[in-house]
This record gives C-alpha cells, sequence and structure tokens, in this order.
C-alpha cells in the first residue's frame, strides 16, 4: 500500500500528492443545502455538480439534489447566460423550490460570466415569493471550506436585511459539520435559553428518514424568513477561526450586528468558550444538565488517560476541524504531533502552536497549511513525516486510510469526508456529547490496538 | 388506471413546457416492433433539468486512463476534478510482472498541478513542467499522462508541447497529453474518444512482445470494476485463452504497447472503446466481436463465439468443458435466487453499456425489464451500428477530433482467418463479427426506453411502472431508496463483485436477493401509522 511513497523526505512545488482539500463549489453546494427549500445549482460545466453530488452522497449516505448549468464547449466561449436563463425556467418548472443559490465553477469564472448582471435579468422573471442567490466560488482559490462561507454570504447578501427593530437573537454560523454537530448546538442553545438563528443548518437535509416517501424539500433547513431577519439580530457568533470569521464579518458589514469567532466546540475547554458565550448572551444560570454533562466528559478523561496519555496522533482535515481535535487531544494528555490542512488558512498555524505553547508540548510537533503560494500540504507529505518519525494514531477522514494500512496505524474516522463507515453523519463531534463520543473511540481504537498487536501472554481481560 | 409504453410515455411528458417537451419526446419512446425506434442521443443536456451525467474529463480520466496500473496521471487544474476521481470508481489494479517487466500501480495516488489563480491569470506551463519533474524525481513512470480540465483549454495552455518536451526530456518516458476539458462533446462520451485516440497514436503497436499461447485476444472496454476483468481472463485463461490486454482495467501501459499482436479484440464496452476496435481493425486488419460477459447465457455465447472465430475443435472442446464445469459449480445457487428472483422487473439507467448487458443477467434470473437508459450513448448503442451512417455529428461534438487511419505498412494482417470462414462467422447469427446490434433486440415490446433520463422522469417513470428494483447510481439510490424501493448501485456495484461470468452471476443473484429480502424493508411504516393503537383518551375527551 503506498508503495511509492519514499521514506526520504522530497521538495515539492508544484505536484500535489493525494489533497487534504477539494474545491470550492462543493462547500457552496453543502451550504445550500442548509436552507430550507432551496435548490443548488452549478453554473458550470455538469461533471462539477455530478462529482459534487456523487462526494456528498458518499458521506451522508442521503440524496443530494442539485442542477447544473451543463455548458458546452460553444458557451464556454461565448457565455453561459442563455443556459443559466434557460435552467432557472426548467428548475422553477419541474423542481418548485423556493430559492435557487447559484455557485460558480472554475469554468464560469475564468470565462467571467457576471452573475450579479445575469441575476438582475432573471430575478424580475420569478414568481412571487420565490427567491435566486448567488457566489462567485472560484475552485482555483482556496478551497472548499472559502466555497462554502463565500455561498452562506451569498445568502445574506441578497436576503438579510436590518429592519432597525431587533429580533433579540442570536446569528450563529455553525461551520461545516454534520447534521448530528448541527442538532447538538441547537440542543445546547436551546439549553442554555438562547433564542438564535443558525445558517446554514442541515439537519433534516441530509439526514433524512426513511418513510416510504421521497421529497425533494424536507423539514430541515434555515428558512428565508430567518435568513432575512439575520440582519436584525442582537449579536452574531462565528464558529470556526477559518470557516466561520468571513461571515460574523460580513454581517457586521452589511447589517451592523456585531459578533465574535471562536473555534468549533470540539473538547472541553472549546465547549466551555462556547458555554460562556451563550452565557454572555443569555445572561442566565448554567443549567444543571449542562453542567453534568460537562461531568460525565471530565470523568471518561479521567477515566481513560492511561491509554492516551503521551500517545502521538496525526490529525488531518479541514482547518477548524483539525485545531479542534488537536485541542481534545491535548485535554487528553495526547501530542498532536502532525497536523495539516490542504486549505490555506492564516489562523491555522498560529492557532495550532498557541495550543502546544498552551499544554507546555515539549516534543517537536509540525502544525501546516496549505498556503495559497505553496498547497503541497497534503496527505504524500504526512506520510513522509509518519514514515519518518510514527505515530500512534491518524485521526481524519477516509482518505487516510491508505497511510493508516500501510503503516499499521488505527485511525479514527472524523471530519470530511467519511465514505467507507456508515451512521457516523447523525452524530456529533461537538460540544460535551461530542467530546464523549470522540473520547470513546479515540480509547477504543488505541485499546483495540493494544488487543490485536500485543504479545498473547500480554492480552488483558480487563483494562 | 394504470399506463403502459406510449400512453405513459406521453403522460410523464406532459407536464413539460413545450420547448421541453420538443426536447425529451425525443429521447424517450416505448419499444414497439411496428415502429422505427429511432431515438436521439448524444446531444447537449437541458440546463437545469438535473442531469446525473459528467463530463469529458471524467470519461477520459476517470474511466479509460484511470484503470491503467502503471499510468501516472497528473490532472491539469484546479484541484477538484482530481481529489473526485481518487478511487472513486472501482478499477481494481496491483503491481504486476510480466514477460520479465515490472508495471507499479499508482491507482492510489492522485496527482494534480492544483492550479491557483495566478496560474490562470498568467498560464500554468510552467507548473505543469515542474510538477512533471517532481512526479518523475519520485515515481520514475513509464507512462505519463497529463489530462486537462475546462480552466486549461480557455487560458490556452499548450498541453501537448508540455507532453513532447518530456518525451525528449525523459528518454523512454511515454508522456502523452490529453485534451479533455469538461466542456468538451456533452457527456463523458467525448473523453472515451479523446482517451481512444490517444492510445491508437501514441501506445498500440509500440511493443514487440508476441502472445506465447496460440490463441490471444485483447479485451477492450472492461475496466475490472470490482473485479470483473480478473474473473473474465479466469475464465479465458481456462480455456487456453492469452489475454494481451484488457483495455484498461486489469491492464497497463506494458500489456497495451503489444495490444496489435493478438488475434482478435472483444468488446464488452462497445460505447466507450469500439473507437479502438475499428481503428485497430483499420491499422492491424484485426477483427473484433461484440462480447458479453454479464450473465450466465451471455457469457456462454460470447466464450463460444470466440471459438468459432478460432474455428479449433481442441479450443472448442475445452471451451466446453470449462461452460459445463462453471456452470455446473453455481447450478444450485442460481436456482434458488431465481426461486427468490422470478418474475420481478427491474428498471436500469446507466452510463453507456450496463444497461444492455445487465438484462441478460436479469432474465437468466427470471426477471424482466421494464425501463432502460443510458446517460451518454449514442443511436448505435440503442439501435445497433447498422445506423451509424444516418447519424449526424452536431455542433456540440463536432469538434471531438475524429482519427484518419491507414492500414499499417508492416503490421497490417487481415488474414488472421480465411475468406471462407469469414464468411460462415457472418452468417451466423450468435456471433457478432466487427458489429454490435444494440440494446434494442434484447428489450420487450412496450418497455420505456430514455435517454439522459434526469430525476423528474425517473420519479414520475417509478412510480407508474412501480418495479421491484431500480438500477443506477450513487446520485438516485438514496432518492429511491428513502421511497421504500430497493436501488442497486450499477455503477460501482455497491462495493461488492465481480458480476461477471459465472460466479458473477451468482454473486449478482446473492446480492439482489440480498437487497429485497432484507428485514429493514419491512419497518418502514411505523405501527402507529397502520393502525389505530391509542387506547389513551385524547385531550379534551371525557
Amino acid at each position: 500500500m503506498l508503495n511509492y511513497t519514499p521514506k526520504e523526505m522530497v521538495e515539492r512545488e508544484a505536484l500535489v500528492i493525494n489533497p487534504c482539500k477539494t474545491c470550492q463549489p462543493v462547500g457552496a453546494l453543502y451550504a445550500a443545502l442548509g436552507v430550507h427549500g432551496c435548490l443548488p445549482h452549478s453554473h458550470g460545466s455538469q461533471g462539477c455538480v455530478a462529482f459534487h453530488r456523487m462526494y456528498l452522497t458518499r458521506h451522508f449516505k442521503d440524496p443530494i439534489q442539485a442542477s447544473s448549468s451543463s455548458f458546452t464547449e460553444g458557451a464556454s466561449v461565448f457565455g453561459g447566460g442563455s443556459n443559466l436563463k434557460t435552467a432557472v425556467k426548467n428548475i422553477f418548472d419541474l423542481y418548485d423550490p423556493d430559492i435557487v443559490a447559484v455557485h460558480t465553477t472554475c469554468l464560469s469564472e475564468t470565462i467571467g460570466d457576471d452573475l450579479n448582471a445575469l441575476l438582475i435579468d432573471i430575478t424580475p422573471t420569478l414568481s412571487e415569493g420565490k427567491y435566486i442567490v448567488h457566489a462567485n466560488t472560484p475552485s482555483y482559490f482556496g478551497s472548499h471550506i472559502h466555497g462554502f462561507f463565500n455561498m452562506v454570504n451569498g445568502f445574506m447578501k441578497y436576503l438579510s436585511v436590518s429592519t432597525g427593530t431587533s429580533n433579540g437573537k442570536l446569528a450563529l454560523f455553525p461551520g461545516w459539520l454534520n447534521p448530528g454537530d448541527y442538532r447538538e448546538l441547537k440542543r445546547l442553545m436551546t439549553q442554555m435559553n438562547v433564542p438564535f438563528i443558525m445558517l446554514p443548518d442541515t439537519d433534516g437535509t441530509v439526514d433524512t428518514p426513511t418513510t416510504g416517501e421521497y421529497t425533494m424539500y424536507e423539514k430541515g433547513g434555515t428558512t428565508i424568513e430567518e435568513i432575512k431577519s439575520l440582519g436584525d439580530c442582537k449579536s452574531s457568533l462565528g464558529i470556526g477561526l477559518t470557516i466561520s470569521a468571513p461571515s460574523v464579518g460580513f454581517l457586521d458589514k452589511k447589517c451592523k450586528v456585531k459578533g465574535d469567532t471562536i473555534p468549533y466546540p470540539i473538547g472541553i475547554d472549546a465547549t466551555d468558550a462556547f458555554i460562556l458565550k451563550l452565557q454572555e448572551f443569555s445572561a442566565e444560570e448554567v443549567p444543571a444538565s449542562v453542567e453534568n454533562q460537562r461531568g460525565h466528559l471530565v470523568d471518561m478523561m479521567v477515566d481513560t488517560h492511561q491509554y492516551t496519555y503521551e500517545k502521538k496522533v496525526a490529525i488531518y482535515g479541514d482547518p477548524d476541524f483539525v485545531i479542534g481535535m488537536m485541542a481534545l487531544c491535548l485535554e487528553l494528555g495526547m501530542i498532536p504531533k502532525y497536523c495539516i490542512t490542504g486549505t490555506p488558512s492564516l489562523t491555522f498555524e498560529q492557532e495550532g502552536k498557541s495550543l502546544l505553547e498552551k499544554y507546555g508540548v515539549k516534543e517537536e510537533c509540525k502544525v501546516q497549511a496549505a498556503t495559497q503560494l505553496n498547497t503541497t500540504t497534503d496527505l504524500f507529505l504526512l506520510h513522509q513525516w509518519i514514515k519518518n518519525d510514527a505515530v500512534d494514531l491518524l485521526i481524519g477522514g477516509t482518505h487516510g486510510k491508505h497511510i493508516a494500512r500501510a503503516e499499521d496505524i488505527p485511525l479514527v474516522r472524523a471530519g470530511f469526508d467519511v465514505i467507507d463507515r456508515y451512521c457516523h453523519s447523525y452524530f456529533p463531534v461537538v460540544g460535551y456529547e461530542g467530546a464523549m463520543r470522540m473520547v470513546e473511540k479515540i480509547t477504543n481504537a488505541l485499546m483495540d490496538y493494544q488487543d490485536s498487536h500485543c504479545e498473547e501472554k500480554d492480552v488483558e481481560m480487563v483494562m | 388506471m394504470v399506463l403502459h409504453g406510449n400512453e405513459l410515455r406521453d403522460k410523464v411528458l406532459e407536464k413539460y413546457s413545450a420547448k421541453v417537451y420538443r426536447n425529451r419526446k425525443q429521447h424517450v419512446l416505448s419499444i414497439d416492433p411496428e415502429a422505427s425506434n429511432e431515438i436521439t442521443a448524444n446531444v447537449r443536456t437541458i440546463p437545469g433539468i438535473i442531469t446525473q451525467r459528467g463530463c469529458c474529463y471524467a470519461g477520459c480520466k476517470g474511466v479509460v486512463l484511470g484503470p491503467m496500473s502503471d499510468n501516472a496521471i497528473i490532472v491539469h487544474g484546479p484541484i477538484g476534478c482530481s481529489f473526485y476521481t481518487w478511487g472513486t470508481r472501482r478499477h481494481k489494479q496491483v503491481e504486476t510482472d510480466r514477460h520479465g517487466e515490472h508495471a507499479d500501480c499508482y491507482v492510489e495516488y492522485c496527482f494534480s498541478t492544483d492550479m491557483q489563480e495566478p496560474n490562470i491569470v498568467f498560464g500554468g506551463e510552467k507548473k505543469l513542467k515542474k510538477a512533471i519533474e517532481e512526479c518523475m524525481a519520485i515515481y520514475k513512470p513509464k507512462m505519463l499522462s497529463i489530462c486537462s480540465t475546462c480552466p486549461v483549454g480557455l487560458i490556452g495552455d499548450d498541453i501537448h508541447a508540455i507532453a513532447k518536451w518530456a518525451r525528449e526530456e525523459y528518454p523512454g518516458l511515454m508522456c502523452i497529453a490529453f485534451s479533455c476539458e469538461g466542456y468538451k462533446g456533452v457527456t463523458q462520451s467525448a473523453g472515451h474518444h479523446i482517451a481512444s485516440n490517444q492510445i491508437i497514436r501514441f501506445i498500440v503497436g509500440t511493443g514487440d512482445h508476441k502472445p506465447q499461447k496460440k490463441f490471444s485476444v485483447n479485451i477492450l472496454g472492461e475496466y475490472n470494476i470490482g473485479g470483473d476483468g480478473w474473473e473474465i481472463e479466469r475464465i479465458l485463461n481456462r480455456c487456453g485463452i492469452e489475454v494481451v490486454s484488457a483495455m484498461t482495467g486489469t491492464s497497463c501501459y506494458r500489456d497495451m504497447k503489444n495490444a496489435h499482436l493478438a488475434d482478435l479484440n472483444l468488446v464488452q464496452c462497445h460505447r466507450s472503446i469500439n473507437y479502438v476496435a475499428d481503428m485497430m481493425k483499420d491499422k492491424y486488419g484485426m477483427d473484433w466481436i461484440k462480447v458479453n460477459f454479464i450473465g450466465v447465457n451471455a457469457t456462454k455465447k460470447s466464450i463460444r463465439a470466440i471459438g468459432a472465430y478460432f474455428n479449433d475443435p481442441e479450443l472448442s472442446a475445452r471451451i466446453e468443458e470449462v461452460i459445463a464445469d462453471e456452470e455446473n459449480t453455481i447450478a444450485d445457487e442460481m436456482e434458488y435466487y431465481k426461486s427468490k428472483l422470478k418474475g420481478k422487473t427491474a428498471a436500469i439507467y446507466v452510463g453507456g453499456s450496463r444497461s444492455h448487458h445487465y438484462q441478460l443477467l436479469l432474465q437468466d434470473l427470471g426477471m424482466s425489464t421494464v425501463l432502460a437508459g443510458y446517460e451518454f450513448a449514442h443511436r448505435d448503442d440503442y439501435e445497433g451500428r447498422r445506423v451509424i451512417p444516418d447519424i449526424k455529428v452536431d455542433a456540440d461534438s463536432k469538434n471531438i477530433e475524429n482519427l484518419k487511419i491507414e492500414a499499417d505498412e508492416n503490421l497490417y494482417n487481415p488474414d488472421r482467418i480465411t475468406p471462407e470462414h469469414r464468411a460462415e462467422l457472418e452468417a451466423n447469427e450468435d456471433i457478432d463479427l466487427n458489429d454490435y446490434q444494440g440494446m434494442y433486440p434484447d428489450m420487450e415490446e412496450g418497455s420505456i426506453i430514455a435517454d439522459d433520463l434526469n430525476h423528474f422522469e425517473t420519479e414520475e417513470f417509478l412510480k407508474a411502472l412501480k418495479p421491484d428494483v431500480f438500477f443506477s447510481g450513487i446520485k438516485d439510490k438514496f432518492v429511491v431508496q428513502k421511497a421504500g424501493m430497493l436501488s442497486r448501485q450499477i455503477h460501482s456495484y455497491d462495493y461488492q463483485g465481480p458480476y461477471t461470468c459465472f460466479q458473477g452471476a451468482a454473486r449478482f443473484g446473492h446480492d439482489l436477493v440480498m437487497g429485497l429480502y432484507v428485514p429493514a424493508w419491512s419497518f418502514i411504516k411505523a405501527p402507529w401509522k397502520n393502525q389505530a393503537t391509542l387506547v389513551g383518551k385524547l385531550g379534551g375527551e371525557v
């Protein structure tokens, strides 16, 4: 497995091998799935949207719908305006969404289709109560993370308004997480008595129940009215320094709603920070149920520490996810030996390094994000590092499974994308609940490894 | 009233606007023995219709080139295209040694130039060259492909000049560029053609390793999904037939170089590879026959056709022995599966060939097909190659290069069989010599054909036809299953397989029975939805 990856480190500046990111439009598509009654639309050639639907379907094992402008060579030379107009008519005729969320591909971006101008033409042709919004999502800039926040901001650009009357709510930008995480965030906000509007929210749209009936627009998703009302929120909170800070900034700029951004609430400390933010908003006591859950988590961390302490871990994936997992691992006494993301992120290395300092990690650890100029922070690089100085555990998505097998390292699957396991998207990694789940997964992975790899005389009945 | 055939078709299509109706009615028909059944296919997709189609890049890189084990494919473009074809199509491969020559296997790797904004503005040629240098330093591949994606054609990077540079810079390296930008043609199909052209131009005919056995073939258009190709090779080897190359599923550059030295080409997927079969016929005088290793009866017919072509009593006897033995091995299982599946119906919507092939396997299991369609096949795949002279290439596909092939001065050999034997073969209805009859002859009257079936039509036809199973792809699967109908993937086989030949047929039967009889289906309706289980009092009641 991966037999041609040499141990000797090689310098690369142009060839990306086994990337730790994908391209913008799929992020926009996912964000749009978190809006109720929305059909995502890809303005480009149809191959992109086929791939993006495939990618998300494989992760969620759920229907993922989106349409395409289906560019031909002619449109690619002369512009895709008429393709978009035709598409919009057909979409409303056949699929009747409340809103169409258009994103672009490297094709329409390179030829310079002016979506602002096209939508000015198209919008007046829509029926009452129907909407169309857009975001530019060039695949040759940033990653799927950029596509996600560009689309979130696209919704706000078209819809959010400040009426001058506060709705008293918290605007929450939850970043790119699974529906199980979105549910957990909403549960905590409800427990903390914080009225909120969350954008996006795929709880109910990409984890739909099997009922014997298929409906294209399921019950979940942020409503159009809620997106409009974001402009009247009392304040905003972004979760994920890389993915949500741009949305906090955008809402402030457009509607003068002030806000803060905190890391993903993964692990105990980051969840505490989230709870404190919610308490700041509600100005109420933290309820006993939340405190109790936190206590359960601490209990687990104390109980399991002898299996996790000073174990070395490599974490890869999206920047906010990796930072979150890094924090959780440090709390468990683990050493986050290698932490990488393929997404260019200015805050990633800074945050990662300050976490290492905070926990006084003596071991030399690498925290590295790709940059716009050097994109070769990828799984090939991670594998080379591991070959030179091994780790005890991998945490990340499915694409690391070859490294796990090649080097015989247990892998805990989490983040995006997990396409070779089932059920995961229903359960959280965020909050105390999510941390408990991860503590169980991490500990079990390490203990399973011990059981299967120790000498026979050392197999323990009780552990 | 339950509608069938043309009435059903008209009922579904009447919901369209006039413009869409005019278009779609040419793509959907009900098989009618009295009518011409001419279909419109391989034309542009209607924007916004929710097609399941992909692009030219997917057809070239994802389908044809991707499976070659020793081919390092650098995708020149932003990261997505490369990422999405990384391990997602199940063309199985391993490193191999043959005739003392090793072939590496790069299928676990995904290579990209990951173009950034400056590369779009100032051109990406420098980065591509550097990426090739880095790839050569790490992997030292014998073949390196450059696949272009949408923006590459628009900004004018000359990937063919770079491939030429690489061939000169690295002696012994076969570097080939593929201009398979996603917007070319109207579907994956354009990519098949572009890949085929370069295979003929650069690879086939450059090797000199002759087959070692008396009878030798190439298998064209077999991509070893879930091990399909290995199972076909196992059967052919048992019969004493050498497989020189299998394009491109179990094969590699090392083997494909020698393909012209085989005796006969077998075409499994007509759509993707008929170009190579045709060009090899013109250039080397090599015949091809259409085969189908999906289904027990289809497999038997195909192996016997190979035997008939070689016209050797010893070979034919061995073939009959192998058939008897293989059939015997699965007989009990097949009987059981048939007892569970007999009389059930299916709808099939796959890419460009399986919608036909799997109908024959379903027939083995006592099932029938009520609807079939292709994403990107051409008229000849539906109606048979006899319609090729009538097919007009439209504006959207006219820029796909058609190679002019002439007979190779040294290697052209039309005399692999005698003229008398050729006449015999041409008269034999069980053998498609250099020909393919298309899907129609295996379809029942009244069944629906739908080209480029979209989401709307999928839902409507399935609601009306209520088949027991819908065979399709990942994008359809969960839509259909949410509604309580089994959907098995016939691109990825739902991570199972192989489904080819005898044992594959039994495995397919097993998987289908498993899918239909899993207890979970019986729990879809909650018990309190079906009957009045409420025994308490409703609010307000006394």
